[in-house]
């Protein structure tokens, strides 16, 4: 269970195969991947493992993907 | 990483130190057939990774093949400071006239290699150091250039030594600060160099430590001593606690944050960074802490790892509080390493605020870390608190637990 970050990312971007590959791509800790149906998995062991480098939100249109500080 | 004798002495004859014809017997049977070879009276040492072998009972002399026979039975049945003998090295008894000190260490003060050379060898260099520091003499040298014989004379003679002894100890003190240099070494020893009676030298007995991270650069002299990787050639084998921190320092690349050495204390450290973790280590001590292990962590470990290795530490029956204390950290980041270790306490059943004695980690990132320690509760230090203050509040917490 993850203590310190939250990743929120809009359905619409989550159901969309070439940014699903992006965020999957970007991520240097392995937070996002690629689930059964295609669709954006969130890898919950990984979350706390963010840097807070912004990739995943620079790489999504802007507003559709949030990462919440959960110690803020 | 420490050599057994045998080897130690395969390496100084690669640089021609005169040396006895030795061999190594690992049954008594092998052991009593070389003394026949031999001949006359032979000595048989004990081949562990320790000291103290004379006083344990791990040198015999024998004067036939059945006597060497039984030495070598004993010997190999003998656990010195918890090791089994790997084997019994076995060399003619040797008629010493006198016998001598050389060393080779690194001077971390003047960061250079030293010598160090006594006309007292056959006992323990420190107690020549306090109790006769006439009959000792040191001298630094470039690690850059090559060895210079004129400075190793120099070193020999400041003792006052002259003639033949000062012409035939010189190249031995050279090969041996050679040696040193060639392999990475943090330790070359020889004692007792001694001078028998028809005037020659040869190490009796040596000792070679090196520096673990030259193994990769050494692999073909380890390969040639059939010293493997998965011999960590420690002074003792590690406890179940330290191959667990291995483990975990194993168990991704992303930085350290688990080379450990377990101690009997109760105070759990996490500390590392530029040497950090000695200072601290010391500090502690010094403030009458009492350490359940150091560490190192550095190199921006992952949060997995630091929660890993903070359960780690917590799990050690009689730890009572851990204290996370860093260097002034720039390639390690604060917040991450808050996260691990909050993790790890948390995951542990424990209260942050309760089981962390102190977090003083600046540097990267802190004002981040410092936001997830204010919301735990967890008393922290910035810059402003120097390491040697950090660690005795630290103690100073332990001692109103």
């Amino acid at each position: 269970m993850a203590m310190f970050i939250r990743v929120e990312v809009d359905p619409q971007v989550a159901g969309q195969a070439d940014l699903v590959k992006k965020l999957v791509e970007v991520c240097p800790v392995d937070i996002f991947a690629t689930g059964q149906d295609g669709a954006l998995a969130i890898v919950e062991q990984n979350l706390d493992e963010c840097t807070l480098c912004d990739l995943c939100i620079q790489a999504c249109p802007p507003g559709t993907v949030k990462v919440v500080k959960l110690y803020e | 990483m420490r050599f057994y004798e045998y080897e130690a002495k395969t390496l100084l004859r690669r640089y021609e130190v005169p040396l006895a014809s030795f061999r190594v017997a690992s049954t008594p049977e092998e052991a009593a057939a070389t003394a026949g070879e031999l001949g006359g009276t032979v000595v048989l040492k004990s081949q562990v990774l320790s000291g103290g072998r004379m006083k344990a009972g791990g040198v015999k002399f024998a004067s036939s093949p059945q006597e060497a026979r039984q030495a070598a039975a004993e010997i190999l049945r003998l656990p010195i400071s918890g090791q089994v003998p790997r084997s019994v090295l076995i060399e003619p008894k040797a008629p010493v006239a006198k016998e001598y000190y050389a060393g080779v260490i690194y001077n971390t003060l003047a960061k250079r290699p030293a010598i160090i050379f006594s006309d007292m060898g056959g006992i323990d260099i420190e107690e020549v150091a306090e109790q006769h520091p006439e009959h000792l003499t040191q001298a630094t040298f470039s690690s850059l250039r090559p060895v210079s014989d004129y400075k190793m004379k120099e070193v020999v003679a400041s003792l006052g030594i002259t003639g033949n002894e000062l012409t035939a100890l010189t190249p031995i003190l050279s090969r041996l600060a050679r040696a040193f240099l060639a392999h990475g070494l943090t330790l070359a020893e020889i004692n007792p160099l001694a001078r028998l009676e028809n005037g020659s030298f040869v190490c009796l007995d040596c000792h070679v430590d090196m520096d673990e991270d030259a193994r990769d650069r050494q692999g073909a002299l380890l390969q040639e001593l059939g010293i493997g990787r998965e011999e960590t050639r420690q002074a003792r084998p590690p406890t179940p606690f330290e191959i667990r921190g291995a483990q975990i320092d194993a168990q991704d690349t992303r930085g350290v944050a688990g080379r450990i050495v377990e101690f009997d204390g109760d105070l759990g450290l996490i500390i590392g960074a530029g040497g950090g973790s000695l200072t601290l280590f010391d500090a502690v001590r010094k403030y009458g802490g009492r350490a359940a292990n150091y560490c190192e962590i550095g190199g921006n470990p992952s949060v997995s790892k630091a929660c890993e290795l903070t359960k780690l530490i917590l799990s050690k029956p009689g730890v009572d509080k851990i204290a996370v204390m860093m260097n002034v950290v720039s390639n390690t980041r604060v917040d991450i390493v808050a996260r691990g270790v909050i993790k790890g306490v948390v995951e542990s059943g424990y209260d942050p605020a309760e089981k962390i004695a102190i977090f003083r980690i600046p540097g990267s990132w802190e004002g981040e870390g410092f936001k997830i320690l204010r919301k735990y509760g967890v008393e922290y230090y910035d810059r402003s608190v120097s390491m040697d203050e950090a660690a005795r509040r630290a103690v100073a917490k332990m001692q109103t637990v």
